[in-house]
């Protein structure tokens, strides 16, 4: 699957202008609120209009302001999980996960028990919307969504008006999705941890443009880009591979390229790659290797880039082993340090600063465009 | 039916064609506006246009103008010599002077600002989003009408066809004006029982009429109220 998007639009002040090409995996649309992201979705849905642009799945064009081409919403064969719910409230589950497949006739009718199994909707099935929980309304609106065969599925933060209990339910659906379905998936949303954990690629859109696009580990790993990501929330991804568990201790040993990590008790078979994410205000930079000190992971590193900024705290980017490790320190220290390009560090990593609801338990994309690991370089 | 009225209700032939003819006039405009007061509906609350607002005020102009003109009005367009009524008796053969089908045109057009009121305030009640997600479903415009949007705005076209059944059998000044007062043809409801008013002795026919308006006009309302919850309860999905 090949998404093409580029697209130009006025809103009053505000002015999209888009471009970015994705391809199979989960692709995350990520920004502040504002930053354009749902317009840019609900174009390639067809709800919204731009002025100006193309926008083409698999070589169909869905939309050419140029010649004239606007494919309405219902040919599009783009499935969108809105941000509520937005089931029937006159259909029962079954009626509303059906819903779709009256008006696509064309392949196989099977379907329907399997997604109802993925989603763990056999319960619900003869229930009426207004009943059900909000995951639970999110999860049957998936199953719709995904039963009118779409060849590419919107999700436009489709977890933001859950709590954080319900956030955790809806995830592991979301990994199946894009895992054992294989469903090309644009997600939209502003949460970091989300991103880190879904996405393959991500599209980081600020004031109607495109900052930044790459893979996720690639992305997440520059100091440059955190007053876009959310300064609190800025942190670099590492690949990692389940080495073993230390059963004695609770303790779960990650391999990586840029040395052991060692973390809480993870409930994942060795061998399984990961990607942990490392918040930059958790690492602490020093220029000896350490004596006696409860931290459990050092990494030895070298200083790839230094951001000062304007206030008192800077950001410093650390290549360990061909990967980054961002680090959030004062500027007095980055001073007091000397640290500059090319210096051989020692990052400290606390165990348990390790964001588990961030751990995303596939590494690396199988086929198609994630190629984000060797463009880490 | 005729004898049930007779014999039941102790009524004479002549209140029993009066109570008969009423239901079928008041039935007969609620069936044949509906189509007309939703699409009007629809207009009133989808679309935008220049003129609208001239628009919405002809629609509503039926429930300001005094009955008789509206009656009168309708008479000089849809009278024998009427450029709309001889042209539809020339071309299909329709008439509507004097016959009760005249009755229920005009029962239609003074309910149908009600009627298209209930339906339009429905209709903009209903989410949008709902539509937009079953176009995403790969609804067309046409199926999603038929699927999401009227199901959801039922509840509003069941009490527009009822306030318009109930506006027609109590329609009085606008038919006598355009289609007098026949017996037999013409002659609703509120018509007998003006007539027995009128003439020495008709006070007793006058009451028992009275009556039974009170009667059917409380079981359309019940009717309507408990249709309305229902439905009510099905499309809010409890």
């Amino acid at each position: 699957m090949t998404l093409k998007v580029d697209i130009e639009h006025r809103f009053g002040a505000f002015h999209l202008r888009t471009a970015f090409a994705a391809g199979s995996g989960l692709t995350a649309l990520f920004g502040r609120s504002g930053s354009g992201k749902t317009s840019v979705v609900n174009a390639i849905a067809g709800l919204f209009r731009p002025n100006h642009g193309r926008i083409e799945v698999d070589g169909e064009v869905l939309l050419d302001s140029e010649a004239g081409i606007f494919v309405p919403p219902h040919r599009r064969r783009v499935g969108y999980v809105f941000q509520e719910p937005r089931l029937f409230p006159h259909l029962s589950v079954r009626q509303n996960l059906l819903y779709g497949r009256w008006f696509n006739r064309r392949g196989p009718a099977e379907g329907l028990d399997r997604i109802v199994d993925l989603l763990g909707l056999d319960s619900l099935l003869d229930r009426r919307p207004a009943g059900l929980s909000g995951g639970e309304k999110q999860r049957v609106a998936i199953g719709r969504a995904l039963l009118a065969r779409p060849r590419l599925l919107l999700m436009d933060e489709p977890l933001s008006a859950l709590d954080e209990g319900r956030k955790n339910e809806i995830l592991p659906y979301v990994e199946r999705l894009r895992d054992d379905f294989g469903i090309p998936i644009v997600y939209v949303s502003h949460a970091v941890a989300e991103v880190t954990r879904l996405a393959d690629t991500l599209v980081v859109l600020s004031e109607g443009r495109v900052a930044a696009s790459g893979g996720v580990v690639e992305i997440m790993g520059r100091g440059d880009l955190f007053p876009l990501t959310g300064r609190a929330e800025a942190g670099a991804v590492l690949v990692c591979t389940v080495e073993r568990h230390d059963e004695a201790n609770g303790l779960t040993l990650l391999a990586s390229s840029a040395g052991l990590l060692t973390v809480p008790r993870l409930d994942l078979p060795p061998g399984r790659d990961l990607r942990v994410r490392i918040r930059s205000r958790d690492v602490i930079v020093a220029l000896d290797p350490p004596g006696a000190i409860s931290a459990l992971n050092v990494l030895a590193g070298r200083i790839a880039r230094v951001f000062e900024g304007e206030g008192p705290i800077g950001e410093v980017e650390i290549d360990c082993g061909g990967q980054r490790l961002l680090a959030r320190l004062t500027r007095f220290s980055i001073g007091r340090l000397g640290l500059t390009p090319g210096l051989s560090v020692y990052a400290f990593v606390k165990a348990v600063a390790v964001d588990r609801h961030a751990l995303g338990v596939r590494a690396v994309p199988r086929g198609g465009a994630g190629s984000w690991v060797e463009q880490e370089t | 039916m005729n004898e049930v009225l007779q014999g039941w209700l102790g009524l004479d032939p002549e209140e029993a064609t009066a109570v008969l003819l009423s239901l079928r006039v008041a039935l007969w405009a609620v069936v044949w506006s509906l189509p007309l007061g939703l699409a009007m509906a629809w207009v009133l609350a989808r679309c935008r246009f220049p003129g609208k607002i001239l628009l919405d005020g002809i629609v509503h102009l039926p429930l300001v103008l005094p009955p008789v003109v509206t009656g009168y009005l309708l008479l000089l367009l849809f009278g024998r010599r009427g450029p709309l009524g001889s042209f539809l008796a020339d071309q299909f053969d329709i008439v509507f002077a004097f016959r009760w089908t005249g009755a229920a045109l005009a029962c239609a057009i003074m309910g149908f600002p009600l009627m298209v009121r209930a339906i339009r305030l429905s209709l903009e009640a209903v989410d949008r989003r709902l539509e937009e997600a079953a176009g995403t479903l790969g609804a067309a415009p046409a199926w999603v009408f038929l699927t999401v949007t009227l199901p959801l705005v039922l509840p509003g076209i069941l009490a527009g066809a009822i306030l318009s059944f109930a506006r027609s059998l109590g329609e009085f000044g606008a038919t006598i004006t355009f289609v007098s007062n026949i017996p037999g043809e013409t002659q609703t409801l509120p018509s007998a029982i003006y007539t027995y008013t009128q003439v020495p002795g008709g006070e007793a026919q006058a009451l028992r009429l009275t009556i039974i308006s009170v009667a059917i006009s409380l079981l359309a309302l019940l009717a309507s109220e408990l249709a309305a919850r229902r439905i009510g309860r099905r499309v809010s999905g409890r």
